[in-house]
Order: C-alpha cells, then structure tokens, then sequence
C-alpha cells in the first residue's frame, strides 16, 4: 500500500515496513522514527548506517550478530530502540522486518 | 481475553528442565519476546536451575530416552554415549542456524532485558548457593514472590 510521508509517497506493507528502500532518504528516516517516538541521535544514525549496509550486503539481521557487531551492544541497542529493538530500527532504516528468532 | 483485547505485555517463562530441547525452547520464546517489545521474566526451578548454574550450563544434553520424536528406539536411546552423541550433532545444527551456546544465550537474555529468578526451594533441595549461578540471576525467591511479580494485566504464564 502507499504512504505519504515527509511530502514523499512511499510503498509499506501492512505492518509499515518499506517495500523498496529506494524510496528511503534521511527526511523519510527521520518521520518513521517520529512515528516510532524515537528521537535519532548520531548514535541511532551510525547503527541505521550499519543495518542498511548489511541488508545492502544481503545478511541477515539478528539480535545476536548486531551484538556482535562492534557497532553497539546489545544493551545499548535496547535502550536506543526500547520497544522491540530490531524491528523499530529496521522499519525507520526502510528496510524489511528481519525474519529472525534469535 | 477482552482485556487489552488480548494484548500480551508480559511473559512469565518458568524453566523446570535442564534437557538442551527444553533450555532453548525457554530461551528462545524469552528472547523473542523481547524482540517484539513484550516483557519476559524467566523462573529457574527445579532442574530448571542447571541451565543458570556456572559448572553445569555447559554440559547439558537433549533426552534420547522417552522422545518419540527423536525417532531412536528407547533400548538404543539408552546406550551409552547417545545422549552425547545427539548433543554433539543438534549442537551442529544450532551452530549452523546461529544459535547462540547457553552461556552466551544468558548473556544475550540479561542484556536484553529478561528478568531471571531462582527458586529458593530448588535451591535448598540441590544445595546450590547463589554465587554458583549465573550473575544474570537477580534474586532467589519464593513461588509466591513469583506469582507477585505476575500480577498485572495481559500477563502471561508458561511451564517448561
């Protein structure tokens, strides 16, 4: 379905994930995490950054391998997004939600 | 179920097994709570209590013996070295989906918000002391301060 958002129409599916990331640019990051009531900080920034690089790369997203990262722990992850972490930082980085368990 | 209309806020996980099949089902329905925003506190009872306990998290096996499902006949499940030898090839498996090690899941559980008791009735029955258990543990308590920490709207309960 089609969304507008920052002046911008842009294709979610029914949860409000993206369909296409290139549709994605900083002012539609920057409305979903309104959306989401997270306010981005350049720390949020640097862990979208890196989400974005490992879907570009096609590998897949866990709590686990984000905690293994080096870009942010666990915790810290927790705090930034503190409801349901992965998910939130997926859907305002415009990229799909991971089918991950772990 | 018309109550938050059915909204689950938060999972209380009580562990009364220390079989690998039964930890990880445990782990993974807390940790996927978490995962999508709902709280999970988890109860460490009875033999429950190996999987947070330091000397015994890492040698935990999966039952061969009374598992239909693992398609072994019981009189074979019983021999020696079975149960070793399905660990060490379910542990394979794991790996290659990415399962974290107990150790490590604990880690990933505490950092993620999961709230983790002990049962003081276990413990006295098997003699352990709280320094002998994973320091994600925040106290031991009693059932009853369990079921106290339960009460609330779209709380749910779960016995492994």
């Amino acid at each position: 379905m089609e969304k507008v958002i920052a002046g911008k129409t842009i294709h979610v599916n029914e949860e409000g994930f993206m369909t296409d990331f290139k549709e994605w640019d900083k002012t539609i990051g920057e409305a979903l995490a309104v959306e989401n009531e997270i306010s981005l900080t350049p720390r949020h920034w640097e862990i979208l950054g890196y989400i974005q690089t490992e879907y570009k790369n096609e590998v897949p997203l866990s709590i686990r391998k984000i905690g293994k990262s080096g870009v942010v722990d666990i915790k810290e992850f927790y705090q930034l997004f503190p409801k349901a972490p992965l998910k939130t930082a997926t859907k305002i980085a415009g990229i799909p939600k991971p089918a991950s368990c772990i | 179920m018309s109550e938050n209309k059915g909204e689950i806020k938060k999972m209380m996980i009580i562990l009364s097994k220390a079989t690998l099949e039964n930890v990880y089902a445990a782990f993974v329905l807390a940790n996927g709570a978490r995962m999508e925003g709902i709280e999970a506190e988890m109860f460490f009872t009875f033999f429950g209590l190996e999987a947070v306990h330091k000397k015994k998290m890492n040698s935990l096996h999966i039952a061969t013996v009374g598992n239909p499902a693992m398609h072994i006949p019981t009189m074979v499940g019983g021999l020696p070295g079975m149960e070793a030898l399905a660990t060490t090839m379910m542990k394979k498996e794991m790996a290659k989906i990415d399962m974290p090690e107990v150790p490590e899941f604990l880690e990933i559980l505490a950092d993620s918000g999961v709230r983790m008791w002990a049962c003081k009735l276990a413990m006295d029955m098997f003699h352990y002391k709280r320094e002998d258990l994973f320091e994600g543990i925040e106290e031991v308590i009693t059932v009853g301060d369990f079921y106290k920490k339960s009460e609330g709207e779209g709380v749910h309960m779960l016995f492994i």
